[in-house]
């Protein structure tokens, strides 16, 4: 039993210990590939297909331990580490070289949504089997129309008595081709003002009428789908006192405007540590060429300057969560500057590694793929000039008219 | 190492500081300053001396605070918001982080004022140390100094210089540089003024067969930078964040204009062109002011290995500035060209931090070598 004692000490000495038990010998030493492999990602679910039996073996540890969700509280599948704990946990996955056991739009999104506006009875039937990885749910955000403008989703829920009767589309589902369940954004007033007639709904994609479309991007990847509704119904209850809706009807934009906060904090810090792990200097370093050429060198140099001082201030940020002072529209801060850092370094890298990075399988992994993928950083979870428009009238109170 | 956010004192430091220079020290008394040419206000010193300033760096057992550089970097950035000039970075950081390392007995007129202690190492137009070519010319315990120094900050105001002379090798190399303490009024050194574009105190000076012994010697002899590394990291982190300050006040002047400022109409804050660049400004700003706060922490935590981190915050702060003063002035249109108006200070102030210990490339060197190449 992993012991979540108060010392940070003691508890860094359990985990590491812990890890040593739990964590197969196979899941570790994987920080140190070149570049990042989607596959060594354990999304979970229904459909998910395990790279290895070790990565179940390490899933299923890990959550019986309640470490796939580690903050959230024991009673919803999680360990209730405190950020300092939690902190610990991360360095010390780094330090033998592990990946996270799970990884999910269920534990980035809708737990702490449920966490913060679902009712027990939610809370209960959602929070632990998405900590076991039992179920893989994806985000119906974007629609053909509702882009950048996002409050004008027209996906259309009817108040049919027992149900609700859906029919629209949504746009950028990531993964919802391999997703067991998605949380969407559907217009259940189409009379009120179109922040106030949202809800925030949750349904089952097995539902007869949901339907799903890979979309081919420039990086030759489909990460994410069109997703239709063709007269879904979905339950207004998921068994017996578990509303299909977050929160209040029709106050879905709360729970989304909560998550998409959270959302922007995660995308701006990157999960998986700048440019894959690669580093600037070796690149540079190894080929005289590129060390004498020094437009290269100059951007080089200013990149890692950058690079360092945004990864200090996600680090100030932390600290600041972990002293109680709200972040709040700052996080459309780090979620600018962290994606405009990560295209500049992908550009960087392009750069460096020249012909070799133009081919899609080059001696530098799948770089080229890596490198289209970024451009979307800085549109999605909204876009660069949505976060300065955040900034410049949430934070710095500049006038509206 | 501490959280890199204020601790509880820390922010009774900032407010209190605040408190007092928002009331004593506002830009209108640089303006003085500027206007009467005294490079800087010696009431206004002797009053932060009083506070602890000057002996923010020196132990309490010669009558300092001894607060640390996270400390001396939060009263560097409060004076760069309101643009005080003052000694604090050439005497109550640079000298008294120096003359500590080598248990000089010096420190107690550091800490109460009384001494002023300027730096002088440029000979170029570029900070670049291992070029010094001063000669100092032994002979048993015996030196004899002669050469020339350029932009000495506080030049003309310092009772004591710390000057860096070669002892033996030739520019470019960082052995056989030595380091000196001495008293300005020795015969031999002259000094003369500068007027500089942000209006503070600087000076050359000339040493011309200025007699010194070993007991001013600095560390040892031909271990010149070893023993001003630290004072100039230090000094380095405190400029750093004194530009941080300079950026904060800059970009408050501006925000401020633009929501009062009308143009077609409207007040020029509604307009997305300039909504943009003032968000993407504050962002920067945020992400110097991570910069800044890790350097103050690593010279408290480790400063034998906070070279790096120094040269990562001089950088951004370098860069941050020159971004904040440069939209600053933009952003104001005609008024912000004028002498009247207060920007202008700040841009020349920025453009003096920009190079003063070390300008952008200099230190962006420092953190390429570390990051492997």
């Amino acid at each position: 039993m992993l012991d979540t004692t108060r010392d940070p000490a003691q508890f860094r000495k359990a985990i590491r210990e812990w890890l040593s038990i739990a964590c197969p010998e196979e899941m570790q030493g994987r920080e140190s590939h070149d570049g990042f492999a989607e596959s060594d990602i354990c999304w979970g679910g229904k459909r998910f297909e395990f790279s290895s039996p070790a990565q179940k073996t390490w899933m299923d540890n890990a959550a019986s331990q309640g470490m796939t969700v580690p903050t959230w509280p024991a009673e919803y599948g999680g360990a209730g580490l405190s950020r300092e704990q939690q902190k610990i946990w991360i360095e010390e996955l780094s330090a033998v070289g592990a990946k996270l056991p799970l990884q999910s739009f269920g534990i980035w999104m809708l737990g702490p949504a449920l966490l913060a506006f679902g009712t027990e009875e939610q809370k209960k039937r959602f929070l632990p089997e998405i900590a076991r990885g039992e179920i893989r749910w994806c985000q119906g955000y974007s629609e053909p129309g509702a882009g950048s403008d996002l409050a004008n989703v027209q996906t259309k829920a009817e108040d049919m008595g027992d149900h609700w009767l859906i029919n629209g589309q949504k746009i950028w589902t990531s993964y919802a081709d391999q997703a067991d369940w998605i949380f969407a954004l559907v217009r259940t007033d189409r009379d009120a003002p179109k922040h106030k007639g949202i809800s925030f709904m949750l349904i089952d994609m097995t539902t007869p009428g949901v339907t799903t479309k890979p979309i081919r991007l420039i990086s030759g990847k489909s990460p994410f789908c069109e997703t239709f509704f063709d007269n879904v119904k979905v339950p207004k209850e998921h068994g017996p006192g578990i509303n299909a809706i977050v929160g209040e009807q029709n106050r879905g934009w709360d729970v989304a405007k909560h998550l998409l906060t959270h959302e922007r904090e995660m995308i701006g810090s990157g999960s998986r540590g700048p440019l894959g792990g690669r580093s600037v200097g070796q690149i540079l370093s190894s080929d005289s060429t590129l060390n004498d050429n020094p437009v290269l060198r100059a951007e080089a140099m200013k990149y890692e300057i950058d690079s360092m001082a945004t990864g200090l201030t996600l680090d100030r940020y932390k600290d600041m969560a972990g002293a109680g002072v709200p972040i709040g529209n700052a996080s459309s801060m780090l979620k600018y500057q962290g994606t405009e850092l990560n295209k500049r370094g992908y550009e960087l890298l392009m750069s460096l590694t020249g012909s070799d990075a133009a081919e899609w399988d080059s001696p530098h992994g799948e770089l080229a793929s890596e490198w289209l993928r970024t451009k979307a950083n800085s549109i999605e979870g909204g876009t660069s000039e949505v976060m300065l428009d955040i900034i410049a009238k949430r934070v710095l109170e500049l006038p509206y008219k | 190492m501490e959280s890199l956010i204020l601790n509880e004192d820390e922010t009774m430091l900032r407010d209190a500081a605040r408190g007092f220079l928002d009331a004593s020290a506002p830009v209108t008394a640089f303006r003085k300053v500027r206007d009467d040419g005294t490079g800087f206000d010696r009431g206004m010193w002797r009053e932060m001396a009083q506070m602890g300033w000057a002996g923010v760096l020196v132990p309490e057992a010669n009558g300092g605070a001894d607060m640390g550089h996270r400390a001396a970097g939060i009263l560097a950035e409060e004076m760069g918001q309101t643009l005080v000039a003052s000694p604090f970075i050439s005497s109550a950081v640079i000298a008294a982080t120096t003359l500590r390392a080598a248990a000089s007995d010096r420190l107690a007129g550091i800490a109460d004022g009384s001494t002023i202690y300027a730096l002088a190492i440029d000979e170029g137009a570029k900070f670049n140390p291992k070029a010094v070519m001063m000669e100092a010319t032994q002979s048993g315990n015996a030196f004899k100094l002669n050469g020339k120094k350029g932009f000495v900050a506080e030049g003309r105001a310092a009772d004591r210089v710390l000057v860096l002379a070669r002892t033996s090798g030739s520019a470019g190399d960082a052995d056989g540089l030595t380091l000196f303490d001495l008293n300005t009024d020795r015969a031999g050194l002259t000094r003369d003024a500068i007027a500089a574009v942000d209006g503070r105190d600087y000076a050359r000076m000339a040493f011309d067969n200025v007699d010194a012994t070993g007991d001013d010697v600095v560390g040892e002899v031909g271990g010149g930078l070893a023993a001003i590394q630290t004072g100039l990291n230090a000094g380095q982190a405190a400029i750093a964040a004194e530009l941080g300050g300079v950026s904060a006040g800059a970009f408050a002047m501006t925000a401020s204009y633009l929501k009062e400022r009308k143009q077609f109409d409207k007040l020029i804050g509604t307009f997305q062109s300039l909504q943009h660049r003032a968000a993407h400004l504050w962002a920067e700003i945020e992400v110097t002011a991570s910069a800044i706060a890790n350097a103050g922490r690593m010279l408290d935590a480790d400063p034998a290995n906070a070279a790096v981190a120094v040269s990562l915050a001089k950088a951004r702060a370098t860069d941050t500035a020159k971004l904040a003063v440069s939209e600053g002035v933009q952003m104001h249109g005609g008024i912000g060209m004028t002498d009247e108006f207060d920007m202008g200070f700040y841009m020349k102030r920025a453009r003096v931090g920009a190079e003063w210990l070390g300008d952008y490339g200099y230190h962006a060197a420092i953190v390429a070598a570390a990051r492997g190449f």
